[in-house]
């Protein structure tokens, strides 16, 4: 356990010294108040429109920059370390290769978390206290959702860039993968599952259909924050199959946990495995 | 308790052997020099003692237990090839990090860092290290927590010859703490003076171990005299060839001094009939180096076959 906190420590220490957990969190700052002032320009009006319609614009926009940023934090874990020539000597200390790798989850998962909290929990008080008559309650049970699901996400994708940063020789290699896992769960597979749902003419399973959103965290982290609201006519595109799924909220949750532990102990196992 | 034993240990990578069968072993307060060509397997022979890999056949002890394991590691200093660190760190940050990955104290790296002649550096980042120092701080990092088995892969590199020198006497005094050594060098003159023992591998497989009186058996080398003649040079000439009842010495004249290559077990014989000659004003005996045993064991393995091959 000491030598996993050591490892998590150096990392959290090194996003603290090259300005990453800043610059995450201001960007989600600045990009929770932009949308929570301005979300509602495009219908003529400035000013905090309604906490759902906030929520269900952070979580889309969340979509694009969680994965983004957490793959960018991630992908390099250990083949950056490899390359920089400490990962034999690393393992030549009093610490498992599991250890290495968890210990790098919890310095990558925390400074992501810390980003996440302080980010758009200073863009939460901010809206709590300058906005006249929002519901202080829903706000804070929406936001605390969106924050927890924003850190589930966040770390899903980093265990997805483990799976890579084990796998590859080359840090290039690695950022290319990185990139093209991004560019698959968040442009990709919702039109891969459109064109299906087109294709097929009414005659795929109506009750397999909506699971397919399960195959993607990113639908289930929209789908998370969306539904909670109750008001399914927020769903658009192939979310709205989301309607239709029968697990509700608590299913929703498992499957984001499932995201990243999944992919997490799948890397383990492949740097176990894997010849230094 | 050995500091690592090998037993009869093979490795292969992708079925293409990288060692076969090698014994050899450590003891507590030796310093054992491991040389061999470029792919000879000393980096493999180390990542085995390490735990780093385990191999195909045979058995690997370290200081008591199992290779690899925590409680052993621990006590395992290693300093490895061309060794790099995380240029955004300063030289303390480093240690301290390795340090408590090590379960050692954190008191002693200043100290460690002083002891290595990084005092200075100790807060500047390593990316502003040269070469030398990174390697001290290599160094410094093998040092942490005290190992009772240190293994250096080409510690000099790098380093000046005052540092270096440094670098000797302290693994000297380590030695005559208890501390297990292994060195591996390709600076061979440098190392002679301060190693124990000698290992030589070719193509995976041990070529010769032992110190170097038993290797200069082993290889059974002439041994040079260089002679200073008393009167004339052909009349120490005549001594010699008498001497050796005309065995095939070799004889070189260098301005006015004679080389003789002598085989060892011959060599007291012929000493004792020049001294009762009274012919000889000056005696000088070149033993061969660890040079030249290292050229003798490695080429008559792979280089002379590739050269009879022409």
């Amino acid at each position: 356990m000491n030598s996993i906190w050591t490892i998590a420590r150096k990392e959290l220490s090194d996003s603290l010294r090259n300005r990453w957990l800043m610059a995450i969190s201001l960007v989600f700052a600045t990009l929770a108040l932009g949308i929570a002032w301005f979300g509602a320009a495009a219908s003529g009006q400035v000013g905090y429109a309604s906490t759902p319609a906030t929520i269900a614009s952070l979580a889309s926009l969340g979509i694009f920059l969680i994965p983004l940023i957490a793959l960018l934090l991630a992908y390099d874990a250990i083949v950056g370390e490899e390359e920089g020539g400490t990962l034999l000597l690393l393992l030549t200390y009093p610490l498992s290769r599991s250890q290495l790798l968890l210990g790098k989850f919890l310095g990558h998962g925390l400074t992501l978390a810390l980003a996440t909290v302080i980010g758009f929990g200073v863009a939460g008080v901010a809206i709590a206290v300058l906005v006249q008559d929002v519901a202080i309650a829903s706000l804070a049970a929406a936001m605390l959702r969106f924050i927890g699901s924003t850190v589930l996400l966040g770390w899903g994708f980093i265990a997805l860039a483990y799976v890579i940063s084990v796998r590859v020789s080359e840090k290039p290699i690695a950022a290319g993968l990185a990139l093209a896992i991004w560019f698959f769960f968040v442009l990709i597979f919702d039109l891969m599952l459109l064109g299906t749902l087109v294709a097929s003419e009414g005659q795929f399973s109506a009750e397999l259909l909506p699971w397919l959103l399960m195959l993607n965290p990113t639908d289930i982290y929209r789908l998370l924050n969306i539904v909670a609201f109750g008001d399914s006519a927020q769903l658009s595109g192939v979310l709205s199959l989301g309607a239709d799924l029968p697990i509700g909220a608590a299913g929703l949750w498992v499957g984001l946990v499932l995201w990243f532990a999944i992919p997490l102990v799948g890397a383990l196992f492949l740097f176990r495995n894997r010849r230094i | 308790m050995s500091c690592f034993h090998l037993d009869n240990v093979s490795y292969r990578y992708d079925r293409s052997p990288v060692l076969t069968g090698i014994d050899l072993t450590l003891e507590p307060g030796e310093i054992l020099g491991l040389f061999g060509h470029n792919g000879a397997g000393k980096t493999t022979c180390i990542k085995l003692i390490l735990g780093l890999m385990t191999p195909n056949q045979g058995s690997v002890s370290v200081l008591g237990g199992h290779a690899g394991d925590p409680q052993i590691t621990q006590h395992i200093g290693y300093l490895p090839e061309n060794v790099m660190f995380y240029p955004q760190l300063t030289g303390r940050e480093i240690l301290n990090h390795f340090a408590r990955l090590k379960g050692a104290s954190l008191n002693q790296v200043p100290q460690l860092l002083e002891q290595v002649g990084l005092g200075d550096a100790l807060d500047a980042r390593t990316k502003t290290y040269s070469k030398g120092m990174r390697q001290r701080l290599g160094l410094a990092q093998a040092l942490l927590g005290k190992p009772k088995l240190l293994m250096l892969d080409e510690p000099t590199v790098g380093l000046d010859p005052v540092a270096t020198a440094d670098l000797y006497r302290l693994l000297r005094e380590l030695r005559d703490g208890g501390t297990g050594i292994v060195l591996c060098s390709h600076v061979l003159p440098g190392v002679e003076p301060y190693i124990d023992r000698a290992a030589i591998l070719t193509n995976g497989a041990l070529k010769a171990a032992g110190d170097l009186a038993a290797l200069r058996r082993q290889a059974n080398m002439p041994v040079t005299l260089s002679l200073d003649p008393a009167n004339s040079v052909s009349a120490l000439e005549h001594v010699i060839d008498r001497a050796s009842g005309n065995s095939g010495l070799i004889i070189k004249t260098e301005s006015g001094r004679l080389r003789v290559d002598v085989q060892p077990r011959e060599k007291m014989a012929l000493l004792n009939a020049v001294m009762r000659s009274g012919e000889v004003a000056d005696i000088s005996i070149h033993q061969p180096s660890l040079e030249d045993i290292y050229v003798h064991f490695i080429g008559s393995g792979g280089l002379a076959h590739r050269g009879g091959s022409q």
